[in-house]
């Protein structure tokens, strides 16, 4: 679980990027954070694992005060996989990548080696165990990097812009993980801006402008409030803007999925024919 | 008029053995707004840098076929040359702004160039004047946010009066705010400029109302050319993993159930789509 | 938004920003000659003077203090090895000469220390290219000079993400003894080694797009002109250089003490 409470954080420069934000987040929760660029979302999740600490105002995670223990520490609980995976990977094979954090947490040689082997299967690595991560492509780097985060197995995972530069199947995929992820009552964060992507998962969206949550509830309702996506510079996804703009119609507006659009629009019409 | 013609084109970069692009044939007409499209490693990139002449003079490497670009043979032509005649955009735009105030980039093509000073200050002008940066010009390049990056990076292959600007994935590092600037800006220019603009993008939803032909390309080879109503409809393009706008997809499902009767025209945007609606829940 | 902000350069009006780098450069060149041909007192605090009217016009007054205050050190390490030799010279006695002799040597240091920051402190990195661009020196350099004033910071930048990157997969810098520390840095020093490389290569691929060596004869969109203020600052310099000279070769200086004692 983590509580965050009424925190501030003003960068070194003077930069305000945190202006009173207060949250929780239980466990099993899959959050998205949206925003536009310099709302303060990455500011936010980097409190998560103790990266920055609070100017004031406290973060909990797990009933423990950030600022009272290290990141080392923290680590271990949450897992924080970073927007370019190029800002991680250096080691000569795939598989010393992904020990290299069990290593640092000091698990023992054996228990690393199962877990390796864990992670290489479930992202679909293993054919490249002692392959360079310099050369794989994209996509493969970026799971080389969320492989050796889930490694250690984190309670809760928080996934930096995890869309960027992937191509559909590549986000395709990325659901498909997420979801598995949820289904072991793992807490997933992801930091985005992806609309399209989000109205797909449909999790809990909290919204960022300025330092601050303005708006924080399911996809299906924060995703279709023209006013507050407007105000966070966020266009809504397509269904949404359609929906929205046959709302006169008698329809309703809080629609984000294909399927589900299909469904009313169907009843609409098999009204209309009686 | 054909402004880009690629005959059975076939690139390997050196030291490896598989081909990036793979016999591709293309014909781009003056003045289309054409989308290069299809999933991850599938040669785009590659292909936009023969567009002009990174491939082969940069990277060297082993180019087969045949491909010429504003009636130059790109073989024979130096960069430079086809400098003036096709500008390409990079995705990151922090990495192709080198100096330190954005008229400065600006120029910079057209100093190398030698052109006369109060020419090329009308012509930077006038490039930042299209691009909406005039306001900005002298600041420096970390005063500004990615999405004014990009518009400044466009606006210094602008200068260079290119008749075909090519962009590869400029907006992935954008937020949806800054892309939709971006594509309203590479719009204009194709609307009032008649300058030819290639686009590679992944997200489909935030440009297929731009496009008047899309190619979609997969493990180097071109797979799909056409009309973007008919590929974006295509079961092809589906299956490839293009990323369909949800609109059309929309569309697409309710056709297939032959429930309600829509008309022909296949949606590419939430707007056409809703229209289609309203006509049909009318009636 | 990091810690590493100071290294990105702002851009300043004031008339001294404004003035030619290159006329800024020869009266540096200028006081640097003349500090070095006077050991007296009395000129070096002259010449110590003189250039705080230029502080105070460009507002960098601030500046100008930190960079004081950090040759403050060395300044103390010049002041005592130059009075304990000339007290080991006089026989050890300590003589009002020998003290004004060291404090003079001092503030000798304290005057290129000063004119060096004044130039540095009202030349903003472009302007300096742009400077570097208009003498002679091959454009090659001044481009690499300005790109690196540019990228400077973002690698900086990089750094501090690539750091907090691997502590969030629980290296911990500061653990280990001192070999263990150097190798703690690996994780850091490798991915900041090849984004580089793909940076420069990304930046290597933009140039040749925008005609890079398209043709030896490059133009510049700037000129840098030669306003009334280079020209004052000109005059300014040929006169210090020009009374130092004379000064130093027609007159007999007074140490400070003869001079404080001829007053009273």
């Amino acid at each position: 679980m983590i509580e965050v409470r009424d925190v501030y954080f003003t960068y070194p420069n003077g930069v305000e990027a945190l202006k009173g934000v207060f949250l929780t987040i239980k466990n099993g929760e899959f959050v998205a954070i949206m925003g536009e660029n310099g709302a303060g979302k990455t500011t936010l999740v980097k409190h998560f694992n103790g990266l920055l600490k609070p100017t004031s105002g406290s973060v909990f995670v797990d009933g423990v005060d950030t600022g009272k223990v290290s990141v080392a520490t923290l680590a271990r609980k949450v897992g924080f996989v970073f927007q370019n995976p190029d800002h991680q990977l250096f080691s000569e094979t795939v598989e010393e990548e992904i020990a290299f954090a069990l290593k640092n947490f000091g698990f023992k040689e054996t228990i690393i080696k199962r877990r390796v082997t864990w992670a290489l299967n479930l992202l679909g690595l293993a054919q490249y165990r002692k392959t360079s991560p310099f050369m794989l492509s994209g996509g493969e780097r970026k799971r080389v990097a969320l492989a050796s985060v889930l490694a250690w197995n984190p309670k809760i995972l928080i996934l930096d812009e995890p869309t960027i530069g992937q191509d559909y199947q590549q986000k395709e995929k990325l659901r498909q993980f997420i979801l598995q992820m949820k289904t072991q009552r793992k807490t997933v964060i992801i930091v985005t801006h992806d609309v399209e992507f989000v109205a797909e998962c449909n999790p809990r969206v909290m919204l960022m402008r300025e330092g601050r949550i303005v708006a924080d509830g399911e996809a299906r309702k924060v995703l279709t409030n023209p006013e507050i996506l407007t105000e966070a510079s966020i266009v809504p996804p397509q269904i949404a803007q359609i929906f929205i703009q046959l709302s006169d119609l008698g329809l309703p507006k809080d629609v984000i999925d294909v399927y589900e659009a299909r469904e009313i629009l169907l009843n609409v019409l098999e009204r209309q024919a009686k | 008029m054909t402004i880009i013609e690629a005959k059975n084109l076939t690139y390997t970069y050196p030291g490896v053995t598989k081909p990036s692009i793979i016999d591709v044939s293309i014909k781009i007409a003056k003045g289309e707004f054409v989308l290069i499209t299809g999933p991850s490693g599938c040669g785009k990139t590659t292909l936009c840098r023969c567009f002009n002449g990174l491939i082969p003079h940069f990277y060297q490497g082993e180019l087969k076929g045949e491909i010429t670009v504003a009636g130059l043979k790109v073989v024979e032509t130096p960069i430079h040359k086809l400098a003036t005649h096709v500008g390409l955009v990079f995705q990151n735009p922090e990495n192709q702004l080198f100096a330190l105030s954005v008229e400065k980039d600006v120029a910079f093509g057209l100093e190398n160039f030698g052109v006369a000073r109060e020419e090329m200050r009308k012509r930077v002008d006038w490039a930042l004047k299209l691009t909406g940066m005039w306001d900005l010009r002298e600041r420096a390049p970390h005063e500004l946010s990615g999405g004014q990056q990009q518009r400044v990076a466009i606006a210094s292959v602008l200068a260079m009066q290119p008749e075909v600007i090519v962009l590869d994935e400029p907006t992935s590092f954008l937020d949806p705010l800054g892309a939709k600037k971006i594509f309203e800006v590479i719009y204009e220019l194709n609307r009032k400029l008649g300058i030819t603009i290639v686009l590679v993008e992944h997200r489909l939803d935030l440009t297929s109302k731009y496009t008047d032909h899309i190619v979609v390309m997969d493990e180097g080879k071109v797979v799909l050319d056409g009309e973007p109503r008919e590929i974006l409809s295509s079961e092809e393009a589906r299956l490839i993993g293009v990323g369909i706008p949800k609109a059309t997809r929309l569309y697409q499902i309710l056709q297939k159930d032959g429930k309600i009767k829509l008309g022909n025209t296949i949606p590419l945007c939430s707007n056409e789509m809703a229209f289609m609606l309203r006509e049909v829940l009318k009636s | 938004m990091s810690v590493f902000d100071g290294l990105r350069f702002r851009r300043v009006y004031s008339p001294v920003h404004n003035l030619d780098p290159r006329i800024k450069f020869i009266y540096v060149c200028a006081i640097f000659a003349a500090a070095v041909i006077f050991w007296e007192l009395p000129p070096l605090i002259i010449l110590f003077l003189i250039q705080i009217p230029f502080i105070i016009l460009a507002g960098v007054k601030h500046e100008w203090l930190r960079s004081m205050r950090g040759a403050a050190f060395l300044a103390t390490i010049i002041f005592l090895t130059n009075f304990i030799f000339s007290f080991i010279n006089a026989g050890y006695v300590v003589a009002a000469s020998s003290v004004e002799y060291a404090l003079a040597m001092t503030l000798r240091f304290i005057v290129l220390v000063e004119s060096f920051s004044v130039f540095f402190l009202t030349t903003s990195p472009d302007h300096l290219g742009l400077a570097l661009e208009q003498t002679r020196i091959p454009y090659e350099f001044c481009f690499a000079f300005t790109t690196a004033v540019r990228f400077v910071p973002v690698l900086a930048e990089e750094a501090q993400t690539i750091m907090d990157a691997q502590k969030a997969r629980g290296l911990e810098l500061e653990r280990g003894n001192f070999l263990k520390r150097i190798r703690n840095y690996i994780p850091i020093l490798i991915p900041l080694i090849v984004s580089a490389i793909r940076r420069s290569l990304e930046l290597a691929e933009a140039m040749e797009s925008r005609a890079w060596g398209a043709t030896k004869n490059r133009t510049n969109l700037y000129v840098l002109e030669m306003h009334r203020g280079d020209l004052v600052l000109m005059v300014v310099t040929i006169g210090i250089l020009a009374t130092a000279i004379y000064v130093r070769l027609f007159f007999g200086i007074p140490s400070l003490n003869e001079l404080l004692g001829s007053l009273f």
